[in-house]
């Protein structure tokens, strides 16, 4: 029985490159002025589950990702990268999913891959910045979960050791498998795509890309099956409809403000040591820093 | 997080040059190992596509991770510890980067886990490493060595030694030595076999060696005793673990600082054999340097586009009189000659190295069966075109890399000349590539007979024979013009009846067809594409005004004026 790893990935829109268009009139995101991307923290997940695999004799690392269609992406992302399959949770049901009816809907997903060893997704997705999913998904799965994960310290076939990178320091904590984790951005960078898995896994698609696809590659999946990318619904998910979507979702966003940053204040300094110091005591004091 | 494939649109142009479906056809053996390997390409359009998704790999590694990692390697170079180079960190750390994600051995075919791409993608990595940080170029471009002992090497030794490549060995090509350089038919280094153990053993000094302390080094070596001239050479593949080689130094040198360049001695260092002895200056070392020379030409394009970004991103931030720079005429012209040359020299370097591709590709294909009568005569068209382009490439694009950088770090002004912009490294590190790989005044020499077997002369007439759009007709034609003009001053040269007088003007020559041969390029280019218009414009102007130039100095001189140029 292999290790298995389950890693929670999501598209997101690039919100560190926001230009003017980012926002529209009523407040909510233009998606369609930032470019999709693999969410930064989800690839530190994805590394730190690949290290694990690098030295674990027999391991298998599984992406979940639930989004619209062209989050398959994320899974070919993820293949390129190392992981060895991906399945898209996709489904009109899903639509408007606060962290609650998200968690559902990743947890159903992750007991169809049972029994598995290690649950590890991002801290948080760069479009919410709720670090919600994660935590949620453990409990609802009812096994233990380590935060903000930097480095995992050692892994056996029943237990992790995981460092955790806090506000205020480090801390290092064991648990029991299975468990979830989630990574810090302080975690290891993902790897870079490997060249001959891009040319292994480009052609992977869904059965909704297939039908888009104009170029006919039957021949090409009846010879390699595992460029069939599962797609699961809310109905393969065993899932009850109410606690998804909207109706599942009790989160509601009561108003969008943009903020605008505005520097008003500013004191010249010399470059003498004096100066320097009581800027340090005074950022200090004022907890800008420490 | 800069992507150095992606944001140089001119890549992509040159990747879908009209040829390259012949060059994958012949490189993929008609699609052949398309169910043998997972990651073969079915067809043109897949190959194409995995080009293209792995050229934005080596740019998202070169933007990442070895541009910002060339500042501190230039700083602290590699350093010889207990007989061993040690990288600088950032060394180290690219070569990780690139070897994890499988780019060592790209040109190698799938038998030997390479990803057995043309030489086109191949070389257009290189010069995207190239702008990151020249000098790493060095140590990851020679896995060319690869592509030697893949090319001459015996199965045995091919599969010994080539799949290790792909995990990351490193390699070196040892052929200089203290009074062999330009010169290699003054190798003197001793290749001695012992019948006992039926092994070669190598014994003597290698000087100017890059990446002296490699994995894996193919050492050129007098095997014939008693000889003194190219036909007693043979070439060897020396192994590390041998742990038979003293590196005397590394050498403090003035540019490509994080590129180790060792003495080494060899004392009865065990070595193999690659192909035939007596073939080792004359064939393999020969192949080997067109690869290298193919490579110079690369990563001369490299810290061309390098040197131009840093021109202009300061030219448009430092503002003088009020105003930013960029705005006057004194450095916008220079900008756009630099932009317009740094065209002209990828345009040459792709050129070539599509018709390296070609001829290689049958090369490979003969070694399987026999070529019909039409397929060798393209090979030996294209062979020909690959041996001649090949010099004018080295020394036109190393030759225009150092102006380019020149004119850079002038528009820097006094901040170019501190160590506080990247220019100053940039300007360090082009000044090697009109020297090694053979300097410039050889590759005239080489060069030289593209003019006098008319080989130049043909491929411009077979370029002004494929028709333009009409609003490029005007260049066409002053291209028509300079090319019977170099005809006539060729012809005019050769009538004096003196090789000296011939050589006295060779570099003036070959670089009259280049000016041509090159504005032909671009005026192609621009056939295919409006945004090389420009460029064509500029070029084929700057040409016609050279060879002008030239054409009054020849036409001034005689034979017998060349005493007043002895020393």
């Amino acid at each position: 029985m292999s290790f298995r790893i389950i890693v929670l990935a999501k598209q997101v829109p690039d919100t560190r490159n926001v230009g003017k268009d980012a926002m529209k009139a009523d407040g909510t995101v233009n998606r369609a002025a930032l470019p999709a991307i693999f969410n930064p923290e989800d690839l530190n997940a994805l590394e730190l589950a690949l290290r694990i695999k690098d030295q674990m004799e027999d391991c298998e690392v599984i992406v979940l990702t639930m989004g619209p269609f062209r989050a398959a992406e994320i899974i070919r992302e993820s293949l390129y990268r190392g992981a060895d399959k991906g399945y898209l949770i996709t489904d009109r049901k899903f639509a408007g999913s606060d962290t609650l009816a998200t968690s559902y809907a990743l947890s159903l997903a992750v007991k169809k891959l049972q029994p598995f060893n290690l649950l590890i997704s991002g801290r948080q997705a760069i479009d919410g910045d709720t670090a919600q999913v994660g935590p949620q998904a453990a409990e609802k799965l009812h096994i233990p979960q380590i935060t903000y994960a930097e480095e995992v310290l050692a892994v056996t076939n029943d237990s992790i050791t995981v460092k955790r990178r806090l506000e205020r320091g480090v801390e290092v904590v064991k648990s029991s498998l299975p468990c979830a984790i989630t990574a810090h951005s302080s975690a290891p960078a993902c790897r870079y795509r490997l060249a001959k898995n891009i040319m292994k896994y480009k052609h992977a698609r869904t059965v909704t890309e297939l039908q888009n696809e104009t170029k006919d590659y039957t021949e090409l999946y009846n010879l390699r099956p595992y460029l069939q990318l599962d797609e699961w619904t809310a109905d393969d998910l065993l899932a009850d409809v109410s606690w998804l979507g909207l109706s599942g979702s009790p989160t509601k966003v009561k108003k969008i403000e943009n903020v605008v940053f505005q520097a008003k204040d500013s004191k010249v300094l010399s470059s003498s040591d004096e100066d320097i110091d009581n800027l340090m005591k005074e950022l200090l004091n004022s907890h800008v820093i420490g | 997080m800069a992507n150095f494939y992606l944001d140089n649109e001119n890549l992509k142009f040159h990747l879908s040059h009209p040829l390259m479906e012949k060059i994958v056809r012949l490189k993929e053996k008609n699609y052949i190992e398309k169910d043998q390997y997972d990651y073969a390409p079915r067809d043109f359009e897949d190959a194409f596509d995995s080009y293209d998704k792995v050229l934005e790999v080596v740019g998202e590694i070169s933007g990442d991770i070895i541009g910002p990692n060339a500042e501190g390697v230039d700083h602290e170079g590699p350093q010889l510890i207990d007989n061993e180079v040690r990288y600088a960190p950032g060394t180290v750390d690219n070569l990780e980067a690139l070897k994890n994600a499988g780019l060592i051995g790209m040109s190698l075919p799938r038998e030997y886990d390479g990803l057995n791409f043309p030489m086109i993608p191949y070389v257009m990595a290189a010069e995207i490493v190239s702008r990151a940080d020249a000098g790493f170029a060095n140590i990851w471009g020679l896995q060319d060595c690869a592509e030697t002992i893949h090319e001459f090497a015996s199965d045995e030794i091919k599969k010994e030694y080539l799949p290790r490549f792909n995990k990351g060995a490193t390699a070196a090509m040892d052929l200089t030595e203290p009074d062999a350089g330009s010169d290699l038919q003054a190798v003197q280094l001793k290749a001695t076999f012992n019948p006992e153990d039926k092994t070669w053993y190598l014994d003597g000094v290698k000087r100017f060696i890059t990446n002296g302390d490699a994995d894996i080094s193919l050492v050129l070596a007098r095997s014939e005793p008693n000889t003194t001239d190219a036909r007693g050479l043979s070439l060897f593949v020396y192994e590390r673990a041998s742990k038979a080689v003293t590196i005397r130094r590394i050498e403090n040198k003035l540019g490509i600082k994080g590129s180790p360049t060792c003495e080494l001695v060899f004392r009865n260092a065990p070595a193999k054999l690659i192909g035939d002895t007596k073939l080792g200056l004359i064939k393999y070392v020969m192949s080997l340097m067109n690869s290298a020379r193919l490579g110079v030409g690369a990563q001369s394009v490299g810290i061309a586009e390098a040197a131009m970004r840093e021109a202009r991103k300061y030219a448009e931030e430092r503002e003088q009189f009020g105003k930013p720079i960029i705005q006057y005429p004194a450095v916008f012209e220079l900008l756009t000659n630099m932009k317009v040359k740094t065209d002209a020299i990828r345009s040459l370097l792709y050129e070539t190295a599509r018709f390296v591709d070609i001829y290689k590709a049958y090369t490979f294909i003969s070694q399987e069966r026999k070529l019909d009568a039409a397929e060798r005569e393209d090979y030996k068209n294209y062979l020909k075109l690959a041996d001649m382009f090949t010099p004018l490439l080295k020394l036109v694009s190393s030759e225009y890399c150092n102006q380019i950088a020149y004119d850079s770090l002038q528009i820097h002004g006094g901040a170019g000349f501190m160590k506080d912009f990247p220019i100053e490294r940039i300007y360090r590190d082009a000044r090697i590539t009109t020297i090694y790989e053979g300097t410039s005044q050889l590759q005239v020499v080489a060069a030289i007979r593209g003019v006098s077997t008319g080989i130049y002369a043909k491929a411009m007439q077979n370029y002004l024979s494929v028709p333009v759009k009409a609003e490029l007709e005007y260049l066409k034609s002053v291209l028509e013009k300079m090319a019977d003009q170099f005809g006539k001053i060729v012809e005019k040269v050769n009538e004096q009846e003196s090789p000296e007088f011939v050589d006295f003007h060779a570099r003036r020559l070959v670089e009259m067809a280049g000016n041509v041969i090159i504005g032909c390029l671009l005026l192609h280019d621009a056939n295919r594409d409006d945004r090389y218009a420009k460029s064509a414009d500029i070029f084929i102007r700057m040409g016609r005004a050279d060879n002008i130039s030239k054409v009054s100095l020849i036409n001034q001189s005689h034979p017998k004026d060349l005493g007043a140029y002895k020393a």
